[in-house]
């Protein structure tokens, strides 16, 4: 829950401009993007994404960084992502 | 030096723990508290206090939300999830925190609908799908995860569900901070300042720390060379005689915060008088509650939960954890009556913990290393 983990934003949904697909170590989830209003990610950016929402933009060399860390953390990690796969936003 | 070997700038490392040694003057012990439980755990997972010199140790904060929830909190939530009708919901780290009567597994077991979500979002789905259901969502956490819940509020009332709720445990680090200063019986040199929080509250509201209590703080990463970098950057503060908030982890944090973030909490949510920390006590200010605005959120309001205090059990020492007053393997019941697997206290729950951090992984270099550095500090 305290774990910020990186995710590439794929795209924007065009119906709905606060909910971004993001991939993160290969699962593709729908996250919301609503905390960023005042500087939106792009498809390419990286976020930092907490409990299902972008709370940071990073760039890309911080993201690979954030990763080797989260990797390197072992269960923690797993059990984050399991959580993400199974939630569902929108 | 075989845990920095194994990441990837052992080279860097090596040197600026070279650096922090020469910047220790001769005969002068420093302790510096590292706020954060993400912190805590990248310390035990690195072995980093072997690669301080022993005129330094690291006091480990209470920035771990899930240990600091009081048992009474664990209790209320209880109550409110076995009122008819209601679904509860909750990140899967509160999942097995020890309440007087079990935890949320625990009950769950039992029959008491209790789901556990990624995201407070996830609630919302589970709210529509549900219509002839109250769903309530835990919310727990720092500023990290406020504005994640506030937001959720925002939307729900703007879908105009009518059978969605939070029960608000959000709690704010800058008053724990201050509550820590002025407890007699700390003694910290200087700050390793939460990094993700800072992202949402910048680095401002740290200001009070050098200004009223003497204290440099510098908000930090998370990887070791991250926190061997502010431990530096402290001790060069303290040699140059200078006290100001620095921030080492400008790639994420900026000065200012996330302005749109600190305006949906403001919008949504308001500080509370009082909260009990567990560990702390009560702090003034501490935490955050449903402005009556969106009163209709508020499960609090809605269910009128007991509000009881609950003492923690009596082998539990999660409170001297928590405050740096002993460290992890000097609870009485550390490893034996109190696992990961059979939690008796939070701390020991969270992955963020100090307990389970230091469980999963400090003990076995604990026992080659620290005796040896306990003699030589003494
Ligand atoms: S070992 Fe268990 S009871 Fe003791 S301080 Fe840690 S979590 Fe609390």
């Amino acid at each position: 829950m305290c774990l910020g983990i990186p995710g590439e934003v794929v795209e924007i949904r065009p119906d709905r401009p606060d909910i971004a697909t993001v991939d993160v170590s290969g699962v593709r989830r729908a996250i919301n993007i609503g905390l960023l209003d005042e500087h939106p990610p792009r498809p390419g950016d990286w976020v930092l994404i907490h409990v299902g929402f972008a709370l940071s933009l990073i760039d890309e060399a911080e993201a690979r960084a954030a990763l080797d860390f989260l990797t390197g953390i072992g269960r923690a990690y797993d059990d984050e992502l399991a959580a993400l796969r199974a939630s569902s936003i929108d | 030096m075989r845990f920095v070997d194994e990441y990837r700038d052992a080279g860097t490392a090596r040197a600026l723990s070279a650096r922090i040694a020469e910047l220790c003057e001769p005969g002068r012990a420093y302790a510096f508290m590292e706020v954060c439980g993400g912190h805590t755990h990248t310390i035990y997972k690195h072995g980093l206090e072997d690669h301080l010199p022993p005129a330094v140790s690291l006091v480990h904060g209470p920035g771990c939300p899930v240990c600091v929830i009081p048992m009474g909190r664990v209790d209320d939530a209880m109550h409110i999830a076995r009122q008819d009708d209601v679904i509860m919901t909750s990140f899967g780290d509160m999942m097995r925190v020890p309440g007087s009567h079990g935890s949320f597994f625990d009950a769950n077991a039992e029959g008491t609908d209790i789901r556990m979500v990624y995201s407070p979002l996830d609630s919302l789905k589970i709210a529509r799908a549900n219509p002839d259901r109250q769903v309530v969502f835990m919310a727990i956490g720092f500023e990290t995860t406020t504005p994640s819940t506030a937001l959720t509020v925002r939307r729900a009332a703007a879908e105009g569900l009518t059978n969605f709720s939070i029960f608000c445990n959000h709690i704010t680090i800058v008053p724990a901070l201050r509550a820590i200063l002025d407890s007699p019986d700390v003694r910290i040199d200087g700050f390793v300042g939460p990094g993700h929080v800072s992202t949402v509250i910048g680095c401002r509201p740290y200001d009070f720390i050098p200004r009223d209590y003497g204290r440099p703080l510098v908000v930090s990463g998370f990887e070791p060379l991250d926190i061997l970098q502010s431990i530096h950057k402290l001790l060069r503060q303290l040699r140059d005689r200078r006290c100001e908030v620095e921030n080492q982890y400008t790639r994420v944090v900026a000065a200012e915060g996330n302005p749109v973030a600190l305006a949906v909490i403001d919008e949504v949510l308001e500080p509370r008088p009082d909260f009990e920390w567990r560990g702390l006590g009560r702090i003034p200010w501490s935490a955050m509650r449903v402005r009556e605005r969106y009163a209709a959120f508020d499960a609090e309001r809605i269910f009128a939960p007991p509000g009881a205090r609950v003492e923690d059990p009596k082998a539990c020492q999660c409170g001297e954890v928590l405050t740096g007053v002993i460290k992890p393997w000097e609870c009485k019941v550390f490893g034996t009556g109190c696992t990961p697997e059979t939690p008796i206290g939070a701390c020991m729950v969270s992955p963020e913990g100090a307990c389970a951090a230091y469980y999963n992984f400090g003990r076995a270099r604990h026992r080659a290393t620290e005796p040896a550095k306990e003699m030589s500090r003494a």
